[in-house]
């Protein structure tokens, strides 16, 4: 079981959150400029790595809000938390 | 290899079983490969196996970083089946299902397969149509199904829970009869075994660290214990495919979570079919041994430690006692994870990559035992004719740039 740090309401379970994926990955601000596998690229590839993760969670039984955590995916250690900038 | 059989147990009896001979050898690497097989689990043997059998090719390695079988191979639910929606999937593990059927004889190893029938239970009028649904598809693709109903269900499995005022009651289920559960490390053991009689060198502790190209060519591999020259390579790594594939510069969309899954103290007979829920998520079979062998869904985040969070373990046995009231005193005695590589159709990539002479097979997520057998047949013709058979052609790693996915997730009989 986690424990992740809420930037806003400090520590909690993991029960009281949801995961978001993998972080930084925004929207194509020119949908049409994009071909097929930039497309493919944005919707499904992803970086998947074994070490360090920058991955999106939502405090969903908390204050709803979304966050972005720096976590371990050998060790499941979390490094830090932060807001989305 | 000296075949296993009566004679062979009694003659080997007789001599205080001194003189077995070893299942597989432990050879040294040598400097250069005609395939290289990266991965040594269910899978990636049973690929070596077929490409000595069906299609000649002789100058074959398996590399594995642990032990054979050590992975998913080893820590999953054991459970068969072909009872797919769409037609790709469905003929795909329908493929395996028929190779299961008859593996022990070809392998000459008992992987003890056993088809007890696998039912997938239905708890509302929606889910009933679905699995009509699905039945129907089944039968069309000459796959047996059948719709069973509460009073049927409760005949043929006592201990359930068949009460109309349960929070989810069972309105019924899909039947495959053929379908059951194997001995997991029996497959790669029989796998390994017959692999090696064919001269496929299988080398354990052997961790790929690196994948050498020429111009857009797979040229070879670096490992642990040294250089290896290949003409292709093939990657079955599951939970590691990503890590593997960013060697080669390439992006998978595929995403690793722990899975768990977990047996009770052993308890006498009481189950003697597979039961799965999609509704309440909880599947359950009693192995031979006697333990209830119950496995959980994903745990939500990316995780290569193979261990996941409590919760998760509690969510699975809350639907496992919803279902059987009885086993709420039942002891559990070991609980593990493994590395499940979920693709977002939760179907796998059996395909040829942008890279010439590297194959990947992966994405088989929380559902790759049953297709072990299948999925190395056909992994073995995609890489030794370099195009896949018409049983994976769908499943390649273009489809997520072309749109056309095989969108099994809740179009199968349980969220795998």
């Amino acid at each position: 079981m986690l424990l992740i740090k809420c930037p806003w309401c400090g520590e909690r379970d993991e029960t009281e959150f949801s995961y978001g994926g993998e972080a930084g990955i925004s929207r194509p601000k020119d949908p049409f400029a994009l071909n097929d596998a930039e497309w493919a690229d944005y919707l499904f590839m992803r970086s998947n790595p074994r070490g360090a993760h920058r991955e999106l969670w939502n405090h969903a039984q908390g204050c709803r809000r979304w966050f972005e955590a720096e976590r371990d995916t050998m060790t499941y250690k979390i490094a830090s938390t932060k807001e989305l900038s | 290899m000296k075949e296993y059989s009566a004679f062979s147990l009694l003659r080997n009896a007789i001599s205080y079983n001194r003189n077995w001979q070893k299942a597989w050898r432990c050879p040294e690497p040598k400097p250069k490969y005609d395939v290289v097989i990266v991965g040594g689990g269910g899978h990636g043997l049973a690929t070596a196996y077929y490409l000595a059998k069906e299609h000649g090719v002789r100058n074959i390695a398996v590399l594995e970083k642990g032990w054979i079988g050590g992975g998913n191979t080893g820590r999953n639910t054991t459970i068969v089946r072909s009872n797919y929606l769409w037609t790709e999937s469905s003929l795909l593990y329908e493929k395996s299902l028929k190779l299961w059927e008859g593996l022990s004889q070809d392998l000459n190893y008992n992987v003890m397969f056993s088809q007890r029938g696998v039912y997938n239970l239905g708890h509302s009028l929606q889910d009933m149509r679905d699995i009509e649904r699905r039945v129907n598809a089944n039968r069309l693709n000459g796959i047996d199904a059948e719709v069973v109903d509460t009073e049927q269900i409760r005949k043929a499995i006592p201990l359930i829970n068949t009460s109309a005022n349960a929070r989810y009651p069972i309105l019924g289920a899909s039947l495959q009869r053929r379908g059951g559960v194997a001995r997991h490390d029996a497959i790669a053991w029989g796998f390994a075994r017959a692999a090696d009689a064919y001269g496929v060198d299988i080398i354990q502790q052997c961790e790929v660290t690196g994948l050498n190209r020429d111009g857009g060519r797979i040229t070879g591999l670096e490992t642990t214990r040294g250089n290896i020259q290949a003409d292709k390579v093939g990657v079955v790594v599951a939970g590691n495919a990503s890590v593997l594939a960013s060697m080669a510069e390439l992006r998978l969309p595929i995403e690793s979570h722990p899975l768990q899954a977990f047996v009770s103290e052993p308890l006498k007979p009481v189950l003697d079919a597979v039961v799965m829920s999609n509704a309440v998520h909880g599947y359950i079979s009693q192995s031979d041994k006697g333990d209830l062998v119950i496995g959980a869904g994903i745990d939500s985040y990316n995780g290569y430690g193979q261990r996941g969070s409590f919760h998760t373990i509690e969510h699975a046995l809350q639907a496992i006692i919803e279902l059987f009231p009885s086993f709420s005193r039942v002891r559990m005695l070991r609980m593990w994870g493994g590395t499940v590589d979920i693709c977002p159709d939760a179907c796998p990539i059996i395909s040829k990559t942008p890279v010439h002479g590297l194959y990947v097979n992966c994405g088989w997520g929380t559902g790759g035992f049953k297709a072990t057998p299948g999925s190395g047949w056909v992994f073995a013709h995609t890489i030794a004719q370099d195009r896949p058979h018409d049983l994976n052609a769908a499943f390649n790693l273009d489809r997520f740039t072309t749109g056309a996915l095989v969108d099994e997730h809740g179009a199968a009989a349980v969220a795998h």
